[in-house]
C-alpha cells in the first residue's frame, strides 16, 4: 500500500483567514481508495480545510504545498482543480434562484469533460444519468427543474450536493459535514451514496461530528484536527472513543507523543 | 444583504477590473456615403426634414407647432442620471445613405452596403436568409432601408411600412393617431422628436386578425453627430393581435450621440400588443467616454379588455431614460412590464414604466430586474396610479436588484397614487449581489468564472426572459453573457 503513488500529499500547511491563522501545521497523506474521517471541535478548521483545498476566494495559504496526482494544487486555479476531480460537498450550499438544478449541472459536467478534451453530453444521455442520481439520493426528478438549492430544506440540500457528487464523478471527494441536521434515513442515503461511489482510483475525505455516519461508511482512518492541525489519527475505532470521550482530552496532551504512539 | 459582503466585494471587485475592457461587438462603421444635414435646429430645418420625406403640408405644421412647444420647455433633471449638457445645435438633424434617395424599389437595388451591415448584426434581410416569421422594417440613420415579407403581410391586410411611407399612404390612420397617447407637450424629448422625427415604423392591425407573422423594426445609428429620433406608431384594431420586437445598436465613437424615440401603442377593445426591445446602443468605453443617450418616450393605450405588455432587455446606452408606460383606459384591460436593465462601465439608467389604471378592474403586473456592475448606477423609478374610477384595479410590482461588485449602485423609486380605495397595490422589492458563495460554488463545479456569472444573471433575469418570443430569449441570453464579458476575470 505504502508503495502507492498518493492522490492527495498536504505537508505542513499553514492558512490563514483576514489574517488569522487557522490551519497551523497540518499534514495528510492521501492514497487512492481511501476513505478518511476527520472529527474535531467546532471551530477547528475542517471547513477551512476544505476551502483552501479547493480554492475559495480570501483563504491565504502562508506556508506548505499540496499535490493532487504529483501536481501543485495551488498552482491551480479554483476551476481547474475542479476539473482536476477535485469536490467539495458544502456545509452550507448557497441557493443560484432562477438556475434550474439541471442547467447548473449539466453546464458542470460539460465544463469538465471539456477540460478533459470530450465533446458535450447529450441532453438525452445526461437526463438520463441526472434521474438515476435524483432516484439515487431519494430526491424527487421534479428537484432537476428546481433552482439550485433554491427554497430546498436542509436535508435537501444536502442530498443535492450528494447528486452533484454523482454526476461529477470526481476522483477526490470532500464531503464537509453532509450528514449533520439529517434523520437516519437521510444519513443512509449518504452513506449509501459513498458507499457506491468508493473504487480503487477514488478517495473521500469525510468531516463528520458523529461516529454513526462511520458505522456505515466504515473509513480507513480516522483523524481528529484540533486547532488547525491533526493532533490523533487512528483507525475507525479511534471515532468511538471520540463518541465516548469527547475531544477535550486530546486537546490537553501534547499531540507529539500521542501521534508516534 | 449580507454583512460579508463587504469583504467579498473587495475579491469581487478586483476580478471585475481586471477585464471590464470588452468589445462592443456592433461598434463596426459601415463605410456608406451619406448625405447629412449641418448641425443646428431651427424651423429651417425642420422644413427641410419634410421635404426630404416628401411630406403633406400637415404633417410639416404639426412638427412645427410641436417646435414652438420645445423652444418653451426645459430639460429635465429629475432622473438619476449625470451627464453634460447637451448642445441641441450640435447634432446633425438628418442622415440618410445615398443611396436611398432614389427609393430603391426592391432588396436588388439596396446599396449592398448597407444589407452587409445589416447581415453583420446578426439581421440578413435577404428573405431566404431570414429567420422564418419575422418581419424585419430596417431603419438606418434617420431612414428605413428595406421592409421585408410586406406582401405576405398585406395578404393578411397587415400595414407595416416606414411611418414616413404611411404619413402619405395612409393619411387618415396617421393623422388621428399620431400624438394620441402621447401628446406632443408631454415632455422635452417628446416635443424635440415631434419636430425632428425622421423615421420609423408603423403597424396596422385589422380587426380580429392575429398577425401572421412577428414584426420587427431594427434601429442602427451609423453616421457621427447625429441624432436618431425615430417614431413608431402601432395601432392592433379590435380583437386583433400583434407581437413587435425592436432592436438597437450603433457604432464605437468618442462623442456622445443623441437618440430620442417616440413609440405609440394603441389596442382598441380586446386587442393585443406585445412590445419587445433589445436596446444594446454603444454604452461608451470604461472611463465614460462616447455611447448613446437614450431618451425614450413609450407609451400605450389599452381600450376595453385590452392588453399591452411591453419586455425590454436594455444592456446599451451611456445614458437611458425610459419609462414604458401603459394607459389602462378601458375595463377589464391589463398593462405589463417585464424589464431587464444591464448597466456596466460607467452607464447609468433610470428606466421603469408607468402604469395609470382608469378603468374598473383594470390590472398591471411590473417586474422590473436591475443589474449593476463596474462603476454604473441604474435605477428604477415606476408610478402606479389609481384614479378614482378605477374600482377593483389591481397591481403588482416586483423589483429586483442585483449588484456585481462594490462600486456600482441600485436604486428603486416606487411612486403610488391610490385614489380608489378598492384598488389593490402590492409591491416588492429585493436587492441581492452575486455573491461570493454563488460563486465559489460554480467554480467549484469546474465553471469559468465569467460563465458562472452569466449563469447566476441569466438565472436572476429568467421571469423576464420567459416573456421574449423564443429567438429574442435566446439572444437577450447571448447579449447579457457578451454584456458582461469581462465583467469578472
Ligand atoms: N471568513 C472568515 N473570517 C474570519 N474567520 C473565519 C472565517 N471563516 C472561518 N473563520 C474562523 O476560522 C476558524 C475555523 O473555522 P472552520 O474551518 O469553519 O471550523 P470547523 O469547520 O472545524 O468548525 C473559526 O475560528 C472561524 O471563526
Ligand atoms: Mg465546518
Amino acid at each position: 500500500m505504502s508503495n502507492t503513488k498518493s492522490l492527495l500529499t498536504i505537508e505542513d500547511l499553514y492558512a490563514s483567514v483576514e489574517e488569522k491563522q487557522i490551519l497551523k501545521g497540518l499534514s495528510l497523506d492521501i492514497k487512492p481508495g481511501e476513505v478518511h474521517a476527520i472529527m474535531g471541535p467546532n471551530g477547528a478548521g475542517k471547513s477551512t480545510l476544505g476551502y483552501v483545498l479547493s480554492g475559495r476566494d480570501g483563504y491565504a495559504v502562508d506556508d506548505g504545498s499540496v499535490t493532487l496526482n504529483g501536481e501543485d494544487l495551488f498552482e491551480m486555479e479554483t476551476e481547474e482543480r475542479a476539473r482536476a476531480g477535485l469536490f467539495l460537498a458544502f456545509q452550507y450550499p448557497v441557493e443560484i434562484p432562477g438556475v434550474s438544478n439541471l442547467e447548473f449541472l449539466k453546464a458542470s459536467v460539460d465544463a469538465q469533460r471539456e477540460a478533459r478534451g470530450e465533446d458535450a453530453i447529450t441532453s438525452a444521455d445526461f437526463l438520463k444519468e441526472a434521474k438515476a442520481a435524483c432516484k439515487q439520493v431519494n430526491l424527487p426528478i421534479s428537484f432537476l427543474k428546481r433552482g439550485v438549492n433554491e427554497g430546498f430544506s436542509g436535508g435537501e440540500k444536502k442530498r443535492n450536493e450528494l447528486m452533484q457528487m454523482l454526476l461529477l464523478k470526481p476522483q477526490l471527494c470532500i464531503l464537509d459535514e453532509t450528514d449533520s441536521g439529517l434523520d437516519i434515513d437521510a444519513l443512509q442515503v449518504v452513506a449509501e451514496g459513498v458507499n457506491s461511489q468508493r473504487s480503487a482510483d477514488r478517495s473521500f475525505i469525510v468531516v463528520t461530528h458523529y461516529q454513526r455516519l462511520l458505522d456505515y461508511i466504515k473509513p480507513d482512518f480516522v483523524h481528529v484536527l484540533s486547532d488547525g492541525k491533526i493532533v490523533k489519527s487512528g483507525d475507525a475505532s479511534l471515532a468511538h472513543e471520540l463518541e465516548a470521550q469527547g475531544y477535550a482530552w486530546l486537546q490537553k496532551e501534547p499531540a507529539e507523543d500521542e501521534l508516534e504512539g | 444583504m449580507c454583512l460579508f459582503l463587504a469583504k467579498v466585494g473587495f475579491y469581487m471587485t478586483e476580478q471585475i477590473d481586471k477585464a471590464l475592457a470588452r468589445e462592443y461587438e456592433a461598434g463596426f462603421v459601415s463605410d456608406v456615403e451619406s448625405e447629412t444635414f449641418e448641425p443646428g435646429l431651427d424651423e429651417s430645418v425642420i422644413q427641410r426634414i419634410s421635404e426630404m420625406k416628401g411630406e403633406p403640408e400637415w404633417m410639416l405644421e404639426w412638427r412645427l407647432s410641436a417646435f414652438r412647444e420645445w423652444l418653451k420647455m426645459e430639460e429635465p433633471d429629475w432622473a438619476l442620471v449625470d451627464y453634460p449638457k447637451i448642445d441641441f445645435q450640435a447634432i446633425s438633424y438628418y442622415s440618410a445613405p445615398k443611396s436611398m434617395k432614389d427609393k430603391p424599389k426592391s432588396l436588388d437595388e439596396v446599396d449592398p452596403e448597407l444589407l452587409r451591415t445589416y447581415e453583420k448584426l446578426g439581421i440578413p434581410l435577404i428573405e431566404q436568409q431570414m429567420l422564418a416569421g419575422i418581419a424585419v422594417d430596417a431603419v438606418f440613420d434617420s431612414v428605413s432601408v428595406v421592409t421585408t415579407f410586406r406582401d405576405k403581410l398585406e395578404e393578411a391586410g397587415v400595414i407595416f411600412c416606414p411611418i414616413s411611407e404611411a404619413i402619405k399612404k395612409h393619411p387618415e390612420l396617421v393623422k388621428k393617431y399620431i400624438g394620441s397617447v402621447v401628446p406632443k407637450k408631454d415632455n422635452y424629448y417628446a416635443a424635440l422628436n415631434c419636430a425632428v422625427f425622421t423615421d420609423g415604423s408603423f403597424v396596422y392591425i385589422p380587426k380580429g386578425t392575429r398577425c401572421p407573422m412577428e414584426l420587427s423594426t431594427y434601429f442602427r445609428i451609423n453616421e457621427q453627430n447625429t441624432g436618431q429620433f425615430e417614431r413608431t406608431l402601432i395601432i392592433a384594431d379590435e380583437g386583433s393581435h400583434v407581437s413587435y420586437l425592436e432592436g438597437c445598436t450603433a457604432p464605437q465613437r468618442d462623442e456622445n450621440q443623441l437618440h430620442a424615440a417616440v413609440v405609440e401603442l394603441v389596442a382598441m377593445d380586446n386587442a393585443e400588443i406585445k412590445y419587445s426591445t433589445v436596446q444594446n446602443w454603444y454604452p461608451g468605453d470604461e472611463n465614460g467616454k462616447g455611447g448613446i443617450y437614450n431618451f425614450v418616450t413609450k407609451r400605450g393605450i389599452c381600450h376595453t379588455s385590452a392588453k399591452i405588455s411591453w419586455t425590454q432587455v436594455e444592456t446599451g446606452s451611456a445614458v437611458t431614460w425610459k419609462y414604458p408606460s401603459c394607459i389602462l383606459k378601458g375595463d377589464n384591460s391589463v398593462g405589463e412590464f417585464y424589464s431587464v436593465a444591464l448597466t456596466r462601465g460607467r452607464q447609468q439608467a433610470d428606466t421603469g414604466t408607468k402604469m395609470i389604471h382608469i378603468g374598473k378592474n383594470t390590472k398591471s403586473t411590473i417586474i422590473a430586474k436591475g443589474i449593476s456592475a463596474g462603476k454604473s448606477n441604474g435605477s428604477y423609478r415606476g408610478l402606479v396610479r389609481m384614479n378614482p374610477g378605477a374600482d377593483g384595479a389591481r397591481n403588482f410590482t416586483q423589483c429586483d436588484s442585483l449588484l456585481i461588485g462594490d462600486q456600482c449602485g441600485a436604486h428603486t423609486f416606487p411612486y403610488v397614487e391610490s385614489r380608489n380605495p378598492s384598488a389593490i397595490i402590492e409591491h416588492e422589492a429585493t436587492t441581492s449581489k452575486v455573491s461570493d458563495e454563488q460563486m465559489f460554488l460554480c467554480r467549484q463545479r469546474g465553471l469559468d468564472p465569467e460563465k458562472a456569472v452569466s449563469m447566476i444573471v441569466n438565472g436572476f433575469c429568467k421571469e423576464v426572459f420567459k416573456e421574449l418570443p423564443m429567438e429574442f430569449a435566446v439572444e437577450a441570453g447571448k447579449l447579457l453573457e457578451i454584456s458582461l464579458e469581462g465583467s469578472v476575470g
